[in-house]
């Protein structure tokens, strides 16, 4: 099967995005496929470089960006989330006059669309939330 | 169509897993995860309100986060079935949706 | 593309926190997909199409306006649940007065809300092949 899974919130408040983790990881063990995962509401904090866990606890956001890798998954933060939470990528902050960019390797901002388009492309269409 | 319904909130916080049980459609599944494997045990105020729904729809509870939570297994309602992450993707291949109630 | 029966689940009141603003965002783009979209209004959910919102006092975008234009888009599937209203102790006269034109019918203005009892919702639920709950 294919699936399409949309994370709504950030990474440690809320379980969500563990749980969506251990899915993605359950379902490339069984040998689906995992299309895309798209990361909105406070969701998109998941791919930020910056976040500094301590280091006997797991890296969410490492742990997503190494998943992608090595499973070619892609990882979509939604734009109008994204500025509004302030994630950005090189290219977006230049656009914004910032000073520096933020996304974390693997991810790329994108809009809603992706979201859309992989509920219809995929079998299966699982929300990850509070 | 049938659907695999997931629950992540506790009932006594929310009123998810109640919401989910009213509007769920007879002959689907719902998977209790996160703290919503708070309404998979016995002997709560919300343990009639589950079995009751066990008539018309199949339910499930995620063992990992009952684990995380010191919940027993034991002590799940009668007719519940442990699932772990794996069991979780088996179930989204044997219903055509899943919905969600956060 | 396929056409699939995209449902959007809006369960949380408006303002206190951003689902229902957000969440409002990814119906307009779906839509633009020509997918077959729905949205159900359940619980806490009702609260975002009363009728009134004045925002000023509370510094934030009173986006209830959005609702209205559902309907230019296509969206004309607006189910509130029968249930979730009258525990609110709120009946349609509530609710904000959300029509579509159906080119159909010489663009007759009709109502997209469809009040409907929780069994009647759970069907319509079960038809869905994409849920996105926010």
């Amino acid at each position: 099967m294919k699936y399409s899974i949309m994370v709504n919130e950030g990474p440690y408040t809320h379980q969500a995005s563990d749980t969506a983790l251990h899915f993605c990881k359950a379902a490339l063990d069984a040998g689906h496929e995992i299309f895309r995962v798209f990361f909105y509401h406070d969701g998109v904090n998941n791919g930020t470089r910056y976040t500094v866990p301590p280091q006997d606890d797991r890296n969410i956001q490492q742990e997503w960006s190494k998943l992608a890798k090595a499973h070619d998954i892609d990882l979509v933060i939604c734009i109008a989330a994204a500025q509004r939470r302030g994630i950005m990528d090189a290219d977006e902050a230049k656009r914004q006059g910032l000073d520096g960019d933020n996304i974390a390797p693997g991810f790329r901002i994108s809009g809603l669309g992706q979201l859309i388009e992989g509920g219809i492309i995929c079998d299966r269409q699982l929300v990850f939330g509070d | 169509m049938s659907t695999l319904h997931t629950v992540n909130k506790s009932p006594f916080e929310r009123d998810s897993l109640s919401s989910c049980i009213r509007l769920a459609a007879k002959g689907c599944a719902i998977l209790l995860i996160e703290d919503g494997v708070f309404g998979a045990m016995s002997g709560t105020d919300h343990s009639d309100m589950v079995q009751g729904a066990m008539k018309d729809a199949t339910v499930y509870v995620l063992g990992p986060d009952l684990a995380a939570r010191g919940m027993s297994e034991d002590r799940v309602i009668d007719g519940i079935q442990v699932v772990d992450y794996s069991g979780f993707v088996d179930l989204t291949t044997k219903f055509d949706t899943c919905q969600s109630w956060l | 593309m396929a056409t699939k029966n995209f449902m959007f689940v809006n369960r949380k009141a408006p303002y206190g926190t951003v689902y229902a603003l957000e969440s409002l965002e990814v119906v307009l783009i779906g839509a633009a997909f020509e997918q077959d979209v729905s949205l159900a209004f359940v619980g806490d959910g009702v609260y975002q199409i009363a009728k009134g919102q004045s925002t000023d006092g509370i510094g934030m975008k009173n986006f209830s306006p959005t609702y209205k234009a559902l309907g230019d888009y296509e969206v004309t599937k607006l189910y509130v649940e029968k249930e979730s209203l009258e525990a609110r102790g709120l009946t349609l006269d509530d609710l904000m007065d959300l029509t579509w034109e159906d080119e159909d019918d010489d663009y007759a203005e009709k109502p997209s809300i469809r009040l409907v009892s929780s069994a009647e919702l759970a069907a319509v639920f079960d038809e869905q092949d994409v849920v996105l709950s926010f």
